[in-house]
């Protein structure tokens, strides 16, 4: 049983959310004027930053165009944001049609606007929800009905990771829900990384500690032991144009300089 | 520069044009939905360059097309633009075709980043709706706990005004919202409150405590006073301050006033409404756990003159007020001088004077106690006379127990009728030894070693120099079934009269050596020299000897571990037979004490010819230097004589009755080597003197 909240999370327009900051990267507008002071404050210390993101979002695409032609057709996606364009049941219905998504996110205008948008999709569904408390995430009447069937469920946790820290166990929140997940399912996962530009790593956590969502930049080895449980497809965990690439030129001289790293694994 | 041909042309713009779609936010788009748009594109900007009649809006599409497919990036326009300006410009169209693309661009832009900033609006605005009616959904919730709550609350700001209050503390105060409301805490006290309430309110209110919990009364507003277990905790603000309090108040009336009862009847005298024997003895036994050294005590023991035959005569009705009048009568004369009345039963009643001053002072209580019952009663037709008659005692708090003091009291209250009624009596102990005997001791007192009625306790005897124990001093003990436990005082001299302390000194010369001899072997070295009091007439048994003798083999004690205490007046003179025997004890290898040295009339010049190894100074040396009548220094002076005295003729010295940390440090200083008394210890079980031997230290 839930426990109804005593005082229900408000919404704070007065600070910079990570959801519309990204959707600001990307080129978006669905975004207010602290966001973007944080967004350009943060571009002018690291302007690779959209790039990064671009890259972080054409490793989403991948991953799940990956798993839906392996022939995963339900997704359940934590930390959706705002899905500005090739959201997840776009891509995957484009291989999949009739590909069911559940988007996870916690704050409250994200999940308006998702739901805004997917008002008259019948097979999405959007829950507010936080990453640290994944029992209560799997507790949902919608998530249950997206895995009541048994069959494989992909869980998305794209550059979402980072803002839960140490001390909130990351580590504990994917062994909650890798124990949900029928055999044939999928983690895809990505993770802002400490050694891609170290120099820029400290910086931009202190950026992001002014915010209600501080972030916290793992490494190689941190990220790898996220997918305990999972086998890992190759090339297992790397920086987020090496991972599945178009073609080779796609790669880029510096992949290290896109920082974040990804992986998808499979559960036996 | 030569023209190539057309179709070339176009599939070379096409390829630059996919390369330039492709950098940068290309990458995340799906490579099929890329194609499809760098196709359409392309197309649509060939036939505004290419197709006649020139339509501009061709261009103006291909501009929007890209920004649909959310190439926003104002440089993918800048490399656009310049892409375009680089193609052969044959029919002079370019500038216009350049234009149309950029602003096609623009306005696709400015409509997409007006719809978006609306979502993100409108999603903003769902967002906070929802919040708000969470919230009120919430506070709802919150009102209606509050509202409908069985147990009262009140919440306060931490200046103590009182800011809402619901139905339930309305009930328990009996007031409505307005009587609460706007005023402030602290006119809540009541004359009841627990000790220490208001501090931790105060404490509450401050910061300094998070919350408290006190069983308090207040007043209703019809002026009833309410009982209520209250919880008040403390609210703060997100920067940590205090900023509410809030009061939780059950209402504990019944169960207060019942165990305000329950209380009451368990302590007092229903029918008289004075205290009761137990509340009494209560009182009494309090004022014996931790006396000041030199603390007395009066007891004044009052039994009606008659009261049988009015009882008998006037019937129990009759009885019944008489002894409510007097009751009614004492309470009135001796409450105001801080005395306690009881009703012990029957037509006995008890005064007790807590911090004594002395004997006059219970002695007045007593007169106290007879004028207010001088004059006729009044009760219907009958003017009845009371008269009683009075035991006083008074003591020091250390030289007795709660349960001798009201024994004694009560056998000099006896003295007192068979005196004469409407008399007091002064408690006097040598009278009171011999009602004992009279009444009980002497009669039972044959029969009571064969029923195992003896006991003995053992009292610790410290060396100064470092507190350990070095002796113990058994000393009898008689569990009498009327009496209850007598000591030694109360019954040996009796036992002397009889001649039954020959049976009896043995028993426990017999019970001290088996317990001596036990700890020996259990502790060895650290085993204490056992003590045991020799009556005159033992020591002038010419069996001693041999029974002393015996009792060291069956029990195997050392005996060198056995010393027995003499008084001064066991040996007269130096031709006394008693001297003889005691040197053969000493020859057997037991050593003699002289006890209560000082009490007779001591003849120092034969005490040097005697074979004895230690002295005890008498209690009331000690005792002494605490009487407020009597001149402290003077008091040291005696007691430092007689331990010089002591040692010059080389004895031990031992000082009874030290009850103060104080007088045994002035001891040591003088050189007094062992000392006895309570604050070394009472006479306890053997079990506990076993417990301290293991402990092997001082005991405090």
């Amino acid at each position: 049983m839930r426990r109804p909240d005593w005082v229900p999370a408000g919404t704070d327009l007065d600070k910079p959310n990570a959801a519309r900051v990204y959707d600001y990267y990307l080129g978006g507008s669905h975004n207010f004027e602290v966001d973007r002071e944080m967004a350009r404050k943060a571009m002018a210390l690291w302007p690779d930053l959209p790039m990064i993101m671009r890259s972080n979002r054409a490793f989403l695409r991948r991953a799940v165009q990956f798993v839906a032609e392996s022939g995963i057709s339900r997704f359940l996606d934590i930390g959706s944001g705002i899905p500005t364009f090739g959201a997840v049941h776009e891509v995957a219905r484009a291989i999949r049609p009739g590909s069911e998504v559940v988007y996870v996110d916690r704050d409250p205008v994200a999940v308006a606007h998702s739901r805004l948008l997917l008002e008259h999709d019948l097979l999405s569904h959007v829950v507010q929800a936080d990453l640290r408390e994944p029992e209560d995430i799997l507790s949902r009447p919608e998530v249950r009905e997206l895995l009541a069937p048994g069959e494989p469920v992909a869980v998305l946790l794209v550059a979402v990771l980072h803002f839960v820290t140490d001390a909130e166990d990351p580590w504990r929140s994917v062994s909650v829900l890798r124990d949900a997940l029928p055999s044939g399912s999928a983690l895809v996962l990505s993770h802002a990384s400490l050694e891609g530009r170290p120099d820029q790593a400290e910086d931009h956590q202190a950026l992001y500690r002014m915010t209600p969502t501080p972030l916290t930049m793992r490494t190689h080895d941190q990220i790898a032991s996220l997918f305990e449980g999972f086998e890992l497809v190759d090339p297992g965990v790397v920086y987020l144009p090496q991972w599945h690439p178009e073609n080779p030129a796609a790669v880029g001289e510096h992949p290290e300089r896109m920082t974040g790293m990804a992986g998808v694994g499979l559960r036996p | 520069m030569s023209a190539e041909p057309a179709e070339a042309e176009a599939a070379r713009f096409r390829d630059d044009w996919a390369g330039l779609l492709a950098a940068g936010h290309g990458a995340a788009v799906h490579p099929g939905i890329l194609h499809r748009l760098v196709a359409r594109t392309a197309g649509l900007l060939h036939r505004a360059r290419r197709e006649d009649p020139f339509e501009v809006h061709f261009a103006e599409q291909a501009g929007a097309l890209l920004v649909d497919a959310h190439f926003t990036d104002p440089a993918v326009l800048a490399r656009a633009i310049a892409l375009l300006h680089r193609q052969p410009d044959g029919n002079g169209r370019g500038p216009a075709v350049c234009g149309a693309f950029a602003a096609g661009w623009a306005a696709a832009l400015r409509e997409r980043t007006l719809r978006e900033q609306e979502a993100i609006r409108t999603a903003a605005d769902s967002a906070r709706k929802e919040a708000e009616k969470a919230l009120r959904a919430s506070e709802a919730r919150f009102r209606a706990l509050f509202e409908s709550a069985a147990i009262g609350i009140g919440i306060g700001d931490t200046e103590g005004n009182i800011l809402a209050v619901n139905k339930a503390l309305q009930e328990i105060f009996g007031a409505g919202p307005e009587d609460l409301q706007g005023h402030k805490v602290n006119e809540l006290v009541h004359p009841e409150d627990t000790p220490g309430v208001w501090e931790a309110y105060e404490d509450l209110v401050s910061g300094k405590r998070e919350y408290l919990q006190f069983d308090k009364p207040y007043y209703r507003r019809d002026g009833e006073v309410v009982w209520t277990q209250l919880t008040v905790s403390l609210i703060r603000d997100d920067d940590g301050a205090p900023q509410y309090q809030v009061a939780m108040l059950e209402d504990i009336t019944d169960r207060y006033r019942l165990q305000e009862r329950l209380r009451h009847q368990a302590t007092h005298d229903s029918l008289t409404g004075l205290p009761n024997r137990a509340a009494f003895f209560e009182r009494l036994e309090k004022i014996f756990e931790e006396p000041e050294p030199g603390a007395r005590f009066g007891l004044c023991y009052v039994d009606l003159d008659g009261f049988k035959v009015v009882n008998d005569s006037l019937g129990h009705e009759t009885g019944d007020q008489l002894l409510t009048a007097v009751a009614d009568r004492l309470k009135a004369a001796l409450t105001p001088l801080g005395h306690l009345v009881a009703r012990l039963g029957g037509d006995e009643f008890v005064v007790l004077l807590e911090n004594c001053r002395g004997e006059q002072e219970a002695v007045a209580a007593a007169k106290t106690v007879l004028n207010a019952l001088d004059g006729p009663v009044h009760i219907g037709d009958h003017r009845l006379a009371v008269g009683a008659s009075v035991g006083v005692l008074e003591r020091r708090v250390a030289t007795t127990t709660p349960g001798a003091a009201v024994r004694a009291a009560d056998l000099t209250l006896y003295r007192a009728k068979e005196a004469g009624r409407g008399r007091w009596t002064l408690f006097d102990p040598k009278e009171t030894a011999r009602a004992v005997s009279r009444y009980a001791v002497s009669v039972r007192m044959p029969a009571a070693l064969d029923r195992g009625e003896f006991f003995i306790d053992y009292q610790p005897l410290h060396a100064l120099a470092d507190g350990s124990l070095a002796a113990v001093e058994a000393l009898v003990r008689w569990r009498h079934p009327q009496l209850g436990v007598l000591g030694p005082d109360e019954f040996v001299a009796t036992a002397e009269e009889t001649g039954l302390i020959m049976p009896l000194g043995r028993w426990v010369l017999e019970q001290a050596c088996g317990q001596a001899a036990d700890w020996e072997r259990r502790f060895g070295a650290a085993a204490p020299q056992m003590n045991v009091n020799l009556a005159v007439r033992q020591a002038r048994n010419a069996g001693l000897v041999g029974d002393v003798g015996r009792i060291l083999q069956t029990t195997g004690l050392n005996p060198s571990r056995l010393q027995l205490e003499i008084t001064e007046s066991t040996v007269v003179g130096p031709e006394d037979e008693a001297l003889k025997t005691l040197h053969k004890l000493v020859d057997m290898g037991v050593s003699l004490a002289i006890d209560d040295f000082g009490t007779g009339w001591s003849n120092l010049a034969y005490l040097r010819d005697l074979p004895v190894s230690g002295l005890k100074i008498a209690g009331s040396f000690v005792g002494d230097l605490h009487d407020p009548r009597k001149d402290e220094p003077t008091g040291w002076r005696i007691v430092s004589g007689l331990v010089s005295l002591a040692h010059t003729l080389g004895l031990t010295v031992t000082a009874e009755g030290v009850e103060t940390r104080g007088d045994a440090d002035r001891l040591r200083a003088i050189g007094c080597d062992w000392a006895q008394g309570w604050h070394f210890g009472r006479p306890v079980r053997p079990a506990e003197i076993a417990r301290r031997i293991a402990e092997g230290g001082p005991p405090r």
